[in-house]
């Protein structure tokens, strides 16, 4: 462990908030691939012990600023991780994988996490073929026009993002009456509400960097 | 199929019983519904709790779930509080705070999420909303580290749009390390996963 002594000179200088005062900021809702600065400190690979590596899940995101961060609790890291795997890419039953990253697309562009949306959105296009109403989501915000089975998907999303929570009856009505079971639905509430604890992360802890021009 | 196991908060917190319709669903979910609770455990019963006390935990976790107007979810997390405030180990300071937070919460409550964007084309989306702090004359009863950790709990439930390296820095200026604010950060967001799963799926019963 690294001291956390807060009142030593030594965690004074070694603990500050990173600024990225030259970073390209997008502005906007996109498709493209955004990179992602962090504000503080990940951990140094130097530094990682046996429960580090076991929170990353995958050894490979100790090159990621985003979950080397994260690795600094690995506990909670890999517990979050492991949900997230299992609420977006088991599919052997219930919910479509497109329509689950539909409800991660919808609550992003709810909470304003530019940089989640523009992960999530890419991959519900890619799943759905659908690029041109995904693009419209984010482009005109969760109000636009979409099929029926979509708005009800993206109106719970939205609802459920929303605090005080506001999903209701009549939404959990309306998806059954565009032919989602109760397993799809859970999948729906479970996509969603799980993009409220990521959204959080990645807004407060970092930045999204614009692409390199081409 | 029932698999209802060891404790479990969403279970819990649901009042789900054996064999009910929310049972099932969840158990065609095995590795969701552990890893939920591997979260939890993780932030309130840490094997490797480093510099982030049980009663900061549960103090934060109150507020959240409070302001979140979340009552079963409230209601237990604001007893975790009392019993951690309570407890044979903890300060005698922190026998006031069940009550602070209660104080806080009310004054905190609103609805979310608003804020400002980047400066550009979405700037038409802006909308304003409570500036919340911790008010002056309960900062000494909190202290200073779990005044900040209110606040910033406040900004990622209601803007999380305006998070800033600012408001990092305010928690470090506070006391909170660089490893206390992640732990900080993922405690207030799993919270937001957990309200909205008991939310959702009690729709489902």
């Amino acid at each position: 462990m690294t001291s956390t002594t807060p009142s030593t000179p030594a965690s004074v200088t070694a603990e500050s908030v990173l600024e990225h005062s030259d970073l390209d900021r997008p502005v906007t809702f996109t498709q493209a691939e955004l990179g992602w600065v962090p504000w503080l400190e990940p951990l140094p690979e130097s530094e990682f012990e046996e429960r580090h590596r076991s929170g990353l899940v995958d050894a490979s995101r100790a090159k990621s600023p985003y979950f080397a961060l994260l690795a600094r609790d690995p506990e909670i890291l890999g517990a979050r991780t492991r949900t997230d795997k299992d609420i977006f890419y088991n599919t052997k039953e219930g919910l479509p994988r497109a329509e689950r990253e539909l409800a991660a697309t919808a609550t992003s562009r709810h909470n304003g996490c530019i940089f989640c949306a523009s992960v999530h959105s890419r991959f519900a296009s890619h799943h759905s073929k659908r690029g041109d109403d995904v693009q419209r989501l984010l482009d005109e915000g969760t109000d636009a026009a979409l099929d029926p089975r979509w708005r009800a998907i993206v109106d719970a999303s939205v609802a459920l993002a929303s605090t005080p929570v506001a999903l209701d009856a009549g939404h959990i009505a309306e998806l059954r009456a565009q032919g989602l079971d109760a397993l799809e639905i859970a999948d729906v509430i479970h996509g969603a509400a799980f993009f409220s604890w990521a959204n959080r992360l990645m807004l407060s802890l970092g930045e999204p960097e614009a692409p390199a021009a081409p | 199929m029932t698999t209802i196991a060891p404790p479990d908060v969403i279970d819990e917190l649901l009042g789900v019983t054996p064999g009910s319709v929310i049972d099932e669903l969840r158990a065609r979910r095995p590795v969701t519904r552990a890893n939920a609770q591997a979260s939890y455990d993780a932030l309130f019963a840490p094997e490797y709790p480093g510099t982030v006390s049980a009663v900061e935990r549960f103090a934060v976790a109150a507020f959240v779930t409070g302001v979140h107007r979340s009552d079963r979810t409230q209601q237990f997390y604001a007893g975790q509080l009392t019993t951690a405030a309570t407890a044979p180990g903890a300060a005698e300071s922190a026998r006031a705070l069940p009550e602070a937070v209660a104080a806080e919460i009310a004054a905190g409550r609103t609805s979310g999420p608003y804020g400002s964007y980047p400066a550009g084309p979405l700037s038409v989306e802006d909308s304003e909303g409570l500036r919340y702090r911790v008010a002056p004359a309960r900062r000494d009863v909190l202290g200073v580290r779990l005044a900040a950790a209110l606040d910033h709990a406040h900004l990622l439930v209601f803007r999380p749009r305006e998070a800033s390296p600012a408001a990092l820095q305010a928690l470090l200026d506070a006391g909170w390390s660089t490893s206390d604010i992640v732990t900080l950060s993922q405690l207030i967001a799993f919270l937001t996963f957990q309200i909205r799963v008991v939310a959702g799926l009690e729709l489902l019963a």
